[in-house]
C-alpha cells in the first residue's frame, strides 16, 4: 500500500475544511466544515497507525477514537450555542455575531444575557 | 498498484468530491447529506486501512449521530429550504488560505513519503484497540469521560430558556 494516497486525501480534506470554516456564513455549516477538519486528522492518524511501526501499537486508532469522542462533545456544545444564538437574535449568520462584550440595548434587553440565567 | 491502492484512490476521490460539495453547495440540507457521503467513504477508507473498530465507530457516531444533530439544527433554526444565494462570505480569502493549507500539507507529505511502498500491518480489530485503550491509554480515556460529562452539563446550561422571556 502506498501511504501517500490517504495522506494526500487528508491534506485536501483539511484544505476544504479551512475553506468552509472561513467562507460559510451559516453557523451550522461552519460546524460541518469543522467536522471535515477533524476527519482529515483522523485519516492521518489511522494511516500512520497502519504503516508506521511503533513501540506502542494501535495508538493511532486509539487517538482516532479519542478525536471522534471530542468531535461529538464539540458538536453538542456548538449546536447548543448556535440554537441559543438563534433564540436571542433570530439569525445564525456567523459574521453578524457581535464580538464585543457589550450587547446593544435595542437588540436584547439586559436581563436576556446568558449570564443572568445562571 | 495493489487492490488496497485502487480502493483507497476510489474512496478518496469520492470523499474529496463530496467534501467539495459540502463546502460549496447552496442548499443547506444538501450540505448535510453530502457530509454523510464524505464520512461514509472515509469509514470505507478506514476499513481498507484495517482499522475496523474506528470505521464502525465512525459510522455509528458521525453518520448516525453528528449528521443527524446537524440536520436537527438546520431545521430548528428555520433555515431556508432550497437554494439560497446568501450562504457565503466573499470567497477569495478563504480560498487562498484553504488552498495554501491544503497545498502546503500535500507538498510536505509528498516530500516525506514520495511513492514509497509500505506493507500493511494487521491491526485495528476491536480486541487490539480495546487492549491498547485500557492498558496504555486508560487515564486519557477517563479524562475523556469527564470531558463528555462537562460538555453535557455545558450544553444543558447554555440551552436553558432565558429567565424572563419564557
Amino acid at each position: 500500500m502506498h501511504p501517500i494516497i490517504p495522506y494526500l486525501v487528508a491534506a485536501v480534506l483539511f484544505g476544504l475544511g479551512i475553506y468552509g470554516v472561513l467562507v460559510r456564513r451559516n453557523a451550522v455549516l461552519v460546524l460541518a466544515a469543522v467536522e471535515l477538519l477533524l476527519n482529515a486528522v483522523n485519516l492521518v492518524l489511522v494511516t500512520a497507525d497502519n504503516t508506521v511501526t511503533t513501540t506502542l501499537p494501535h495508538s493511532g486508532s486509539v487517538f482516532a477514537l479519542f478525536v471522534i469522542v471530542l468531535a461529538a462533545a464539540e458538536i453538542g456544545v456548538g449546536l447548543a450555542i448556535v440554537l441559543q444564538l438563534y433564540r436571542l437574535r433570530g439569525s445564525i449568520a456567523a459574521d453578524a455575531v457581535p464580538l464585543g462584550e457589550r450587547i446593544p440595548e435595542d437588540d436584547v434587553a439586559p436581563t436576556d444575557t446568558p449570564m443572568s440565567a445562571s | 498498484m495493489t487492490t488496497a491502492d485502487v480502493l483507497l484512490l476510489a474512496l478518496g476521490a469520492l470523499a474529496i468530491g463530496s467534501g467539495i460539495r459540502v463546502v460549496a453547495t447552496t442548499h443547506l440540507v444538501r450540505a448535510g447529506l453530502w457530509l454523510v457521503v464524505t464520512l461514509a467513504s472515509l469509514a470505507g477508507m478506514y476499513l481498507v486501512l484495517g482499522a475496523e473498530l474506528v470505521a464502525w465507530v465512525q459510522v455509528l457516531l458521525y453518520v448516525g449521530a453528528v449528521v443527524v444533530l446537524l440536520l436537527f439544527a438546520v431545521m430548528l433554526t428555520r433555515a431556508p429550504i432550497g437554494s439560497s444565494q446568501d450562504m457565503d462570505r466573499p470567497k477569495a480569502t478563504g480560498a487562498l488560505i484553504g488552498g495554501a493549507a491544503g497545498l502546503g500539507l500535500g507538498a510536505l507529505l509528498v516530500d516525506a513519503f514520495h511513492w514509497s511502498y509500505v506493507p500493511q500491518r494487521p491491526s485495528g480489530s476491536a480486541e487490539n484497540v480495546g487492549a491498547a485503550v485500557f492498558r496504555t491509554w486508560a487515564l486519557p480515556f477517563e479524562v475523556l469521560s469527564m470531558l463528555l460529562l462537562a460538555a453535557l452539563v455545558g450544553a444543558i446550561v447554555v440551552s436553558r430558556p432565558v429567565r424572563g422571556t419564557e
